[in-house]
């Protein structure tokens, strides 16, 4: 019966609980003590040690480094979504209530007509529309609304970290398929629509018990854009295999050099198998509302619909409101210069450029990204100069690299090897991710902290 | 017009090409430029994969949802949004939020950083606010990182704690009636609730009050076994409005110690206790806080239920399989609004014996409400059981004898119809308090229905003259 130090400690002091007994026990017993029972849940096993905390932590625990790391924005979010969101505050005190539990009205509504054009096909708000907690939030309700035990997901390496786990909790079993680089012409810099997926390798994923397969176009981190025929390809496989795509499309207007987006769902018979993930976060550079949606079909839908009413069951009302309103804003000049879909990916593709000029006269190599937030820099060289970097025994190179870079030369960058699965990492540990969505002055400060590295390498 | 491609495009292999010109039509931008070119990818798709092919029988859900698909408040939330409907249904108050908490969010709404990230456990002057203002109650100090986590409200801290801590085959107590998400959660997470019911013993010649209703220790204790992980608490108790006094709390903690259990204290409405009452947490009892996990709710502490924040707070080796959920469900909350909870916490956290401050005022407040409430109900014949705390006040319906067999669908059980008969003849909404049951105990509680009275005075106005009516057409 007394399986523990407090059930003891009780059994000593029972007499005495008749008085007001309060702090002074529970001072002596807090924390002390742990249950014999095993505590977690098993779905969390294999899932609880986090990348990111620990270099979020180091980050911020550096002082004068310039952030290239977490995929955020340093600077001000455009005017109109900043007055949508004081106006969604300030206005009716009805929005500091619960809204429509799948989605405040006028969000899924403009969301509906909004992506309805852009995928080609008729969205019903109600149907085909769910509001969730970030695109994050999306992707956790798809898995659990769909992925049983034992089911497999196909997942495309580099992949964004939480595919895996997310996958492992639903009591998945995630199926890795890399995307590979074709050797470049010496001196010619590598691109991200260089890095492609054998179709036959591809293909040799799908089983019987494929229930899933992930798609992130644009991808994190390596920026490519799929093309029509490599989506067209996922399409057939998931069709011929009657599997459900689940398309992370967060950096859909984050697209460069004349590249275009494409969203699988509008493709033909794909709409009735794929879920479409967005996010406000990275459409209108408000990662800190943390609103998200997910648009499919009725019959897929309502599976999120019954996970999302038992976890979070509401969102919160005021972003959802600002969001709706910025939408609006958008929906009215859209396609012209003055919609922030188009100012925004011209800015950002300014700064990529100027981050890879600044990365190769270090002598990075980085692989323009046709798209997203981020792009890749093949640390090669250092790896060969500097082999024997800090870090655990089984450490991949990367981390290690990364982890030095921030505490002596004040830069921050994420390990690419946090994007690839476990067997995987070694291959891809001369990789390094930066964000280069920033500020000019954060680049510019990046420039400082390159040229000071420069100045110390040259003897 | 989309549906109409939508099906031709089912029929056909050609109208794809022509499907995806009409996207970028409608787009007005051209197609892409600078495609790669690779040979394999230039492969045409076998016909005999495309379009036609019917929807999967694998498109099911998967497993955990099987059954969880209705939810009681979409159905009713749905009835009563006629505007011409007097909603003392859903637990949402109509009543503005106190003056500071909306500047508050106004003036961060214009700083710029606020809008991006934070960190994923929680805000960091926020969790040092909570800390600061939960240490008066554990008389320890609570390490902001370790021991607090903030989640999507209250509902995402059920959800974090359960899904962190409950498995496949556990058994989680349940005591009715209940806030219906326990069981829903229970079951999502593969763990079988064990429901015990509250029972009345009320006293002859007093006012029944939710005081009267109480756990039977030993009912209680037979329902704990080996399989129990969790007993999931309600302080103060949503519908009933019970507040747990110190001895109950103890049953219930010398069970959870002896069986070596969690618990699990949903303790949302703790600012709202009325007169004579006290809100007592059973963290800070004996032997409880390495194994409770106490959930609070920024909705309900200032009546900003869209905020949707709510923490969880306990010890380090349970909170830390809540935050293993956090990274892999939502990983963050919004950043704004957590902010500005902190500072409204702070501008509390220093007058909290002032009667100004909100945690004390607010419970005034609705105390009048309250005994309002109480007044009028009996006006017209019905019984209520006064609530000790929380925002609700359920009544016993069964005497008004209304004829309900205008009422379709029989196999609904009494305070349904009583309630959609009622929002059709009375335009009065409520909640029927057999919703708050597991299929079992339905009949026990089918005669009594719930109304939420943190309303604005107008609304508990047109509720009277609604209520006069019927009193007067009964006499």
């Amino acid at each position: 019966m007394f399986r523990n130090t407090t059930a003891i400690c009780l059994h000593l002091v029972g007499p005495l609980r008749g008085k007001k007994s309060g702090a002074s026990l529970t001072r002596c017993l807090h924390q002390t003590l742990t249950m014999a029972k095993r505590l977690q849940a098993r779905r969390l096993d294999g899932i609880d040690h986090n990348p990111w905390v620990e270099f979020v932590q180091l980050a911020s625990e550096e002082a004068d480094v310039v952030n290239l790391g977490q995929g955020f924005p340093d600077f001000s979010p455009p005017e109109f979504a900043v007055e949508a969101f004081q106006h969604a505050v300030s206005g009716d005190f009805m929005l500091n209530q619960y809204t429509k539990a799948f989605g405040y009205p006028p969000l899924t509504k403009i969301l509906a007509s909004f992506f309805g054009k852009l995928l080609g096909q008729e969205i019903d708000p109600l149907k085909n529309v769910l509001v969730t907690v970030g695109a994050y939030g999306a992707l956790f309700t798809a898995f659990q609304a769909l992925v049983d035990e034992g089911d497999e997901v196909i997942i495309i390496e580099p992949f964004f970290d939480c595919y895996e786990p997310m996958t492992l909790m639903a009591g998945g079993r995630p199926v890795f398929v890399s995307l590979k680089p074709s050797p470049t012409q010496k001196g010619e810099p590598d691109s991200s629509s260089n890095w492609q997926l054998d179709p036959t390798e591809l293909a040799s994923k799908f089983t019987s018990r494929t229930k899933a397969f992930i798609l992130n176009t644009p991808n994190n981190p390596l920026g490519k854009v799929f093309s029509k025929e490599e989506l067209e390809l996922v399409a057939s496989l998931c069709q011929q295999h009657d599997v459900v795509c689940i398309s992370d499309e967060v950096y859909q207007w984050m697209v460069f050099d004349g590249f275009q987006h494409i969203s699988i769902a509008s493709l033909p018979g794909m709409w009735e198998r794929t879920l479409t993930i967005g996010s406000a976060g990275k459409t209108f550079s408000v990662t800190g509302w943390k609103v998200g949606w997910v648009l499919g079909p009725d019959s897929l839908m309502k599976h999120l619909r019954t996970v999302h009413q038992n976890s979070v069951y509401h969102c919160a009302t005021q972003g959802q409101a600002a969001v709706a309103q910025s939408f609006e804003r958008e929906q009215l000049h859209f396609g012209r210069p003055s919609s922030y879909f188009v100012q925004l990916p011209q800015y950002i593709q300014r700064c990529r450029d100027h981050m890879i000029q600044s990365l190769q006269s270090m002598g990075f190599r980085p692989v323009t990204p046709q798209g997203s937030y981020f792009l890749i820099t093949d640390i090669s060289d250092f790896k060969n100069k500097m082999p024997d970097l800090p870090g655990a025994a089984d450490e991949p190179y990367d981390r290690r690299f990364v982890k030095w870079m921030i505490k002596n030369k004040g830069l921050v960058a994420i390990p690419m090897s946090i994007f690839f699965s476990l067997p995987h990492q070694k291959f891809f540990d001369h990789y390094i991710r930066f964000c280069f969505v920033k500020d000019e002055s954060t680049l510019r400060a990046m420039d400082q902290k390159l040229q000071k590295w420069k100045a110390e390498l040259t003897p | 017009m989309f549906l109409a491609w939508e099906r031709l495009c089912t029929l056909s292999c050609r109208p794809k090409f022509l499907k995806t010109v009409w996207a970028s039509k409608i787009l007005g931008l051209s197609t892409s430029a600078g495609e790669d070119s690779n040979p394999g990818w230039g492969t045409k798709i076998p016909p005999a994969t495309q379009h036609g092919k019917k929807m999967s029988l694998r498109f099911k859900n998967a497993k955990r949802i099987e059954g969880l698909d209705s939810n009681i408040w979409i159905e009713f939330t749905k009835l009563a949004a006629d505007p011409s409907v007097v909603n003392l249904g859903q637990g949402l108050p109509d009543i503005s939020p106190p003056v500071y908490v909306k500047e508050e969010l106004s003036k961060i709404a214009a700083i710029d950083n606020l809008n991006q990230y934070t960190r994923g456990f929680g805000h960091p002057s926020l969790v040092k606010a909570l800390s600061c203002l939960y240490e008066k109650f554990y008389h320890n100090k609570i390490n902001p990182n370790e021991e607090i986590l903030v989640t999507v409200g209250a509902y995402g801290s059920l959800f974090n704690a359960i899904q962190g801590l409950i498995d496949e085959g556990d058994e989680v107590i349940v005591i009715v009636p209940f806030f219906d998400c326990y069981e829903s959660m229970v079951r999502m997470a593969g763990a079988t609730p064990v429901f015990v019911p509250l029972r009345c013993k009320p006293v002859d010649g007093k006012k029944c009050s939710s005081s009267d209703w109480t756990l039977d220790p030993q009912e209680l204790a037979s329902k704990f076994n080996s399989k129990t992980k969790a007993i999931i608490l309600n302080t103060p108790h949503n519908p009933l409005g019970k507040v747990y006094t110190k001895e109950e709390l103890q049953v219930i903690a010398d069970l959870c110690i002896k069986y070596d259990t969690l618990c699990i204290s949903d303790e949302v409405y703790e600012w709202l206790v009325y007169t004579g009452n006290k809100h007592f947490k059973i963290a800070t009892f004996p032997g409880m806080w390495e194994r409770t996990i106490t959930i609070g709710s920024a909705g309900k502490t200032f009546s900003v239920t869209g905020w949707k924040l709510g923490w969880s707070i306990g010890p380090k080796h349970l909170i830390k399989h809540l935050q293993t959920v956090q990274q892999n469900t939502v990983y963050t909350c919004a950043t704004p609004l957590q902010e500005a909870l902190a500072q409204a916490f702070w501008i509390d956290i220093k007058r909290m014996d002032d009667p100004e401050c909100y945690f004390n005022s607010l419970p005034k407040e609705l105390e009048v409400k309250r005994d309002r409430m109480v007044h009028l109900l009996e006006s017209v014949g019905l019984k209520s059981i006064v609530p000790d705390g929380g925002y609700f006040i359920i009544a016993d319906v069964s005497m008004l004898d209304v004829d309900l067999l205008d009422m379709k669908d029989s196999n609904e059980p009494y305070d349904y119809k009583f309630v959609k008969w009622m929002i059709k003849n009375k335009k009065l909404s409520a909640i029927p308090v057999s919703a708050f049951c597991n299929a079992e105990t339905k009949s026990q509680f089918e005669k009594f229905v719930r109304f939420c009275f943190i309303k604005k005075d107008s609304t508990l106005d047109a509720a009277e003259e609604i209520i006069k009516a019927w009193s007067r057409q009964n006499s």
